[in-house]
């Protein structure tokens, strides 16, 4: 019996499970996927819970639900990856052999590397709404909010889903304005980036968006500390912000698990091939989705795309044959931009997102950088997809590879 | 893209003031380009400058900050405002792209 060993449960290793028990022969191929938690958490949902949108079960669900007959199922943590011998080994002492290894651990908030940031205020006037933890506190928090300075700061580059806090100040936008309080609420965006995005046209219009709801953007900004006395942050360079309440996307870093394997750079993240998807070092070891290093947003649409090229690269690689498919970093992102409406970017590692029509050129529905109602509701209909469609390894009707096709230069 | 003077050679630069071609760059091309940022370049700065080529491919602030040669502290203070910008352009390497 040959092995595959898929670690990470979650959005990329739950795909990659469906994919390959379809098309590889049980009498031939182990399939075997550990994961140390038991609950699904459908991520892009954790947004909506500070405003009462989305309620903790509608972001969660039992992984095994989505996992095929078939596929050996372990909960357990994954403490050490031995590249060099093909092993894995799990707490509690449990060796697992493989002959090919795909590595799904994503990547987390690791708030321990700001100091401060996990001081007394913590949960209490700070939150992060990446954990399901943070999102319902800031929920509880926010039922009874007076108003004053509310700032959003990001710590650290990259991080997962980078649209995210952008959406979380429009949605606040909207949420202070519909309870009345927004005429006392200051919304502050601190960012590290130069602008409101990376892009240049993503970045002119969201933050003309931006200035239009009201929203200073302070960009350059590189955390070094949270004062919780002061109720300030610091930058490097010694610039502070007051804030009433904290709201932050905590350092991202892949698990711990690879840097005690050795296999990560500065922030854990898996060097990898970003046009097969193979690990840089190792040749039976495939890297899907936020835990590698390639150069395109962490995104679920991305795992998604990736996941199609990596699927056709390891059964190249399994019958001893050349790669053939090449990812080009295609990613796709909604963005809620608040009162019911969305924005849409599709870009790549060479294109920057431009305007047009997604993904029927002409045609749409979805309006490519502009500001819709159909927009929203493609981000709406997307959980449905992500728990129905995507997680099952099924096609969508849209092609992994970034189209220019409707797009306007 | 334009045409600029340092050290006595003409040089393409891009529209930001990034050296198009980084193998023309030296030590004194980066010495003349400091002092239009208002710094004058230490040795301090050039071992910043060396790490910097060296690792072009995958720089970050962090990165700079693990090299053992400043911290991230030292790094903004060597070079202010955006010391990942600044410095690139000094080392004569491409403008960083944060991807995210
Ligand atoms: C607030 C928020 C909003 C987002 N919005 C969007 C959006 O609108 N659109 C979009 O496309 N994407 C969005 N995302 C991003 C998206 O959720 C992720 O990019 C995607 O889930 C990454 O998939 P993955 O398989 O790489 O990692 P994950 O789905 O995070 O899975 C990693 C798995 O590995 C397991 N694991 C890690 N280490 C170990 C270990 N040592 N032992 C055992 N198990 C381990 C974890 O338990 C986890 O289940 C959002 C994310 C957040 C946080």
């Amino acid at each position: 019996m040959k092995k595959i060993l898929i670690l990470g449960a979650g959005t990329g290793g739950t795909i990659m499970a469906n994919k390959l028990r379809k098309e590889l022969s049980r009498d031939e191929w182990e399939i075997t996927l550990v994961d140390k938690h038991k609950t699904h958490y459908y991520q892009p949902g954790f947004l909506f819970i500070p405003f009462g949108i989305y309620k903790e079960q509608d972001v969660i669900k039992p992984k095994a639900d989505f996992i095929p007959s078939g596929v050996k199922l372990l909960f357990n943590e994954i403490e050490k990856i031995d590249p060099e011998n093909n092993k894995v080994f799990l707490e509690g002492g449990q060796i697992l052999q493989y002959d090919f290894l795909i590595i799904a651990t994503g990547t987390r908030t690791s708030p321990e590397d700001t100091p401060g940031l996990k001081g007394e205020l913590w949960y209490k006037e700070i939150f992060d709404f990446y954990t399901i933890e943070g999102a319902l506190a800031l929920k509880e928090f926010f039922e009874t909010w007076q108003g004053g300075r509310l700032v959003m700061n990001i710590a650290e580059l990259p991080f997962k889903c980078p649209v995210a806090p952008l959406e979380f100040v429009f949605l606040a936008d909207e949420f202070f304005t519909k309870v009345g309080i927004r005429d006392k609420v200051d919304i502050t965006y601190v960012t590290p980036l130069s602008g409101a995005f990376t892009k240049p046209r993503a970045t002119k219009m969201l933050g003309e968006l931006l200035q239009e709801k009201n929203i200073t953007v302070i960009p350059d900004f590189y955390l070094e500390s949270v004062d919780n006395k002061e109720k300030v942050i610091r930058s490097y360079d010694g610039k502070e912000i007051p804030f009433d309440v904290l709201t932050i996307v905590p350092v991202n870093k892949g698990d711990e698990l690879i840097a005690r394997s050795g296999m990560g750079d500065d922030l854990n993240y898996i060097p990898t091939d970003k046009n097969t998807l193979r690990s840089e070092k190792y040749e039976n070891v495939f890297v899907l989705g936020d835990a590698s290093n390639i150069p395109t947003s962490k995104a679920g649409s991305v795992v998604h795309f990736a996941s199609e090229v990596l699927f056709k690269n390891l059964m190249c690689a399994i019958k001893g044959r050349k790669m053939r498919a090449h990812f080009d970093g295609h990613a796709n992102c909604y963005i809620e931009t608040g009162f019911g409406k969305g924005s849409i970017i599709d870009f790549n590692y060479e294109t920057e997102p431009l305007a047009g029509n997604y993904p029927l050129p002409g045609i749409g529905p979805f309006g490519l950088l502009q500001n819709t109602k159909m927009n929203h509701y493609g981000k709406v209909l997307f959980r449905w997809i992500y728990w129905h469609i995507l997680l099952k390894g099924k096609e969508l009707p849209v092609e992994s590879e970034m189209s220019m096709a409707g797009k306007k230069k | 893209m334009a045409q600029k003077t340092y050290a006595g050679k003409s040089l393409e630069v891009t529209d930001d003031g990034y050296l198009v071609d980084p193998s023309k760059w030296n030590e004194e091309i980066a010495k003349e380009m400091a002092k239009e940022e208002g710094i004058e370049l230490t040795d301090k700065h050039f071992a910043v400058l060396k790490f910097i080529r060296e690792n072009e491919a995958s720089l970050t602030i962090r990165k700079v900050g693990n090299s053992g040669i400043v911290d991230i502290k030292g790094f903004y203070a060597l070079f202010p405002g955006g010391p990942l910008k600044i410095s690139s352009k000094i080392a004569g390497i491409r403008k960083p792209t944060s991807c995210v």
